[in-house]
């Protein structure tokens, strides 16, 4: 017997009751959903700016190497991206476009079209969320009823930067990934 | 060795296991003050325990679906009974591509199959890539913690295995300075590894995609860079439906560490154009723990760690006292499922106070499942260590006239034992304690006089 069907025989040889899935209720939301979305994403240290904070930014000259994965300010990219994302390694600024934020916990949803290489927010230095306020949701709830069985290969919800607080608890900012994290709300 | 010797060797360094103690107890705090911030927070933990109660009564059909559709989403689908056979599968992977190098992210699983040791002998060099798995990595230490693998370190610790393995500078004990110097070895190994291995918070059955949750953003760095991703997957971590993610998500990181999310929450479907994606999935005892009508709900476990940061027991006395791969509470029910003899203590490591059970984000009735396993090792082991204090207790509880005797005896011995015998190493309850104030007269003698 191959081990796929010895185990899938050993489940259903137990003692097995039905047990029927609950219905997820509608949670009602208090507040703000923007200013909720921006305490939170305060919370998990990242960093909520507006588009002419962020084109100062852009303009002071602070990033060397560029990209912008969205027309708005693709004027700005300043490499060439190719299919291998190990040419990324020292990319200073990744710029793309969340499909909506959850104001709960300041999570940002991404697919493989937002991202082009699934690398690309992970192995810049720093990184940049542009988000239209309008996509804002409640909820984890609400969030996976918008998703819905959308078939991206790769999707992805960021919160925040890289972090880490093995060392006795005491946070970092920056562990593997983007040091980071800019939400540019318009 | 038996949970208490390795707890006492715990409690070796005071100040170490003072501030282990608090750490945990600050962690469980933050749990608790961002859970109430979420009104439904109780529903969220019902509806989490009854998902799972759906899961483990229809676990096969839901791992058959799984199978399905991850198999029509390309990936390659392998199903392992027991630890010796994941690793096979995952050395039979890593030949075929001609790896002899792997990163890899938290995996309490491979963890538990002995994952690194089996490629080591077998010539592949094995890169954990979690801060606090890398720097336990370093000591050649496992894990002392599921969610936070090096709490048992201080930062002067961390330095000196840096400053021999990285070349950092001695004595240079800052966290950020510490870290940074681990972000630029790692970023090599991420480069150049051509085979990531994950582990798997969540399998979703309806889309047969499959979710891994870290702050670092490391799981992802491995894998995005890498050709070919393997998950290794315990059978127990599928879910139904994607929205149950939902359920799930807000419950994790909020009982792990009182953060809303973490950072990158990755849902893994297909491949990129050109890669691969394995997952294996992992048996290893848990369709007998199936079997056990008493213990099954050890398998509703998401491996959040908050009983761990909660326990009394587990705070004093640290995550290797209980030398399995998970330990604390849910660890000292999951444990003796898969060998009894090994695990026989653990079950006894316990006050049985419950505030396992009442933080678990599934709840899971840890702690009555921890008084179960009592009956069954009692049963199995009649001659425990403790018998024979519980043979003298039960002959002088059965006869009237011994117990009030030696109530007597016991109020005079106890003015006048010596602290050296109270605290010696004989009387384990003398240890971290002080004896009560004793009251002149017993409660009897007292209701003579009183209520004539």
């Amino acid at each position: 017997m191959s081990s796929r069907d010895l185990i899938l025989s050993k489940i259903k040889a137990g003692p097995l009751e039905a047990k029927n899935l609950p219905t997820i209720p509608e949670f009602e939301f208090e507040g703000d959903l923007k200013a909720r979305f921006i305490a939170s994403i305060q919370a998990n240290k990242g960093e909520v700016i507006s588009k002419e904070e962020f084109l100062k930014l852009l303009a002071s000259g602070v990033f060397e190497k560029v990209y912008s994965h969205i027309e708005d300010f693709s004027s700005f990219t300043n490499i060439k991206i190719t299919e291998d994302a190990h040419q990324l390694n020292d990319l200073n600024l990744a710029i793309i476009r969340g499909q909506f934020g959850v104001a709960e916990n300041g999570a940002i949803w991404l697919e493989d079209q937002d991202m082009g290489l699934r690398a690309l927010p992970f192995i810049t230095e720093h990184l940049v969320i542009v988000l239209d306020s309008a996509h804002l949701v409640a909820n984890m709830h609400q969030a996976y009823d918008r998703i819905g069985l959308q078939e991206s290969g790769f999707g992805l919800f960021i919160a925040g930067p890289s972090k880490t607080a093995d060392i006795e608890q005491s946070l970092v900012i920056g562990a593997h990934g983007a040091k980071s994290l800019r939400v540019v709300v318009i | 060795m038996s949970h208490p010797i390795q707890a006492a060797e715990f409690l070796q360094d005071q100040a170490k296991s003072k501030w282990h103690d608090e750490t945990l107890w600050f962690v469980r705090d933050k749990r608790d003050k961002i859970s109430k911030s979420v009104p439904e927070w109780e529903n969220l933990r019902d509806l989490a325990s009854l998902i799972k109660d759906n899961v483990l009564a229809n676990l096969g059909s839901y791992l058959e679906e799984f199978e399905k559709n991850a198999k029509a989403n390309n990936i390659h689908v392998h199903w392992a009974k027991d630890a010796e056979e994941h690793n096979r599968i995952v050395l039979g992977i890593l030949q075929e591509k001609r790896c002899k190098a792997i990163v890899k992210s938290k995996s309490i699983l491979t963890e538990e199959c002995h994952l690194n040791p089996y490629l080591e002998k077998n010539g592949i060099e094995v890169v954990d890539t979690d801060l606090g798995e890398r720097i336990v990595q370093f000591l050649n230490q496992a894990p002392s913690h599921i969610v936070l693998p090096a709490i048992h370190l201080k930062k002067r610790d961390i330095s000196e295995i840096f400053h021999e393995k990285l070349h950092t500078e001695k004595g240079n004990e800052d966290p950020d300075y510490l870290t940074h110097a681990a972000r630029i070895n790692l970023r090599e190994k991420f480069l150049s590894s051509k085979v990531a291995i994950t582990g798997v918070n969540f399998g979703v059955a309806e889309t047969g995609e499959f979710v891994v949750c870290t702050n670092e953003g490391n799981a992802d760095m491995g894998v995005h860079l890498a050709d070919v991703h393997i998950a290794c997957m315990g059978i127990e971590k599928i879910i139904p439906k994607r929205a149950h993610l939902g359920v799930f998500l807000r419950l994790l990181a909020r009982s792990a560490t009182g953060q809303s999310v973490t950072n990158y929450t990755s849902h893994f479907r297909s491949p990129s154009p050109g890669k691969e994606i394995h997952i294996v999935l992992v048996d290893n005892g848990r369709t007998a723990q199936l079997a056990r009508p008493k213990f099954k709900n050890s398998l509703k476990c998401i491996r959040c760690g908050a009983c761990m940061n909660t326990c009394p027991i587990y705070r004093r006395s640290g995550g290797f006292s209980y030398e399995s791969t998970v330990p604390g509470p849910i660890g000292s029910i999951l444990s003796p499922g898969i060998d009894l003899q090994k695990h026989s203590s653990l079950p006894f490591a316990s006050t049985l106070c419950g505030s396992c059970t009442d933080i678990c984000p599934v709840k899971i009735n840890i702690h009555e499942q921890l008084y179960e396993w009592r009956q069954e090792i009692t049963k199995a082991q009649p001659d425990r260590a403790k018998s024979l204090a519980m043979k003298i207790a039960n002959g002088v509880f059965a006869v009237p006239f011994a117990y009030n005797l030696s109530g007597n005896l016991m109020r005079g011995a106890l003015k006048i034992l010596p602290d050296s015998i109270t605290y010696s190493g004989l009387n384990t309850w003398g240890k971290q304690r002080d004896l009560p104030e004793l009251p002149k007269e017993s409660f009897k003698d007292w209701y003579k006089k009183n209520r004539k």
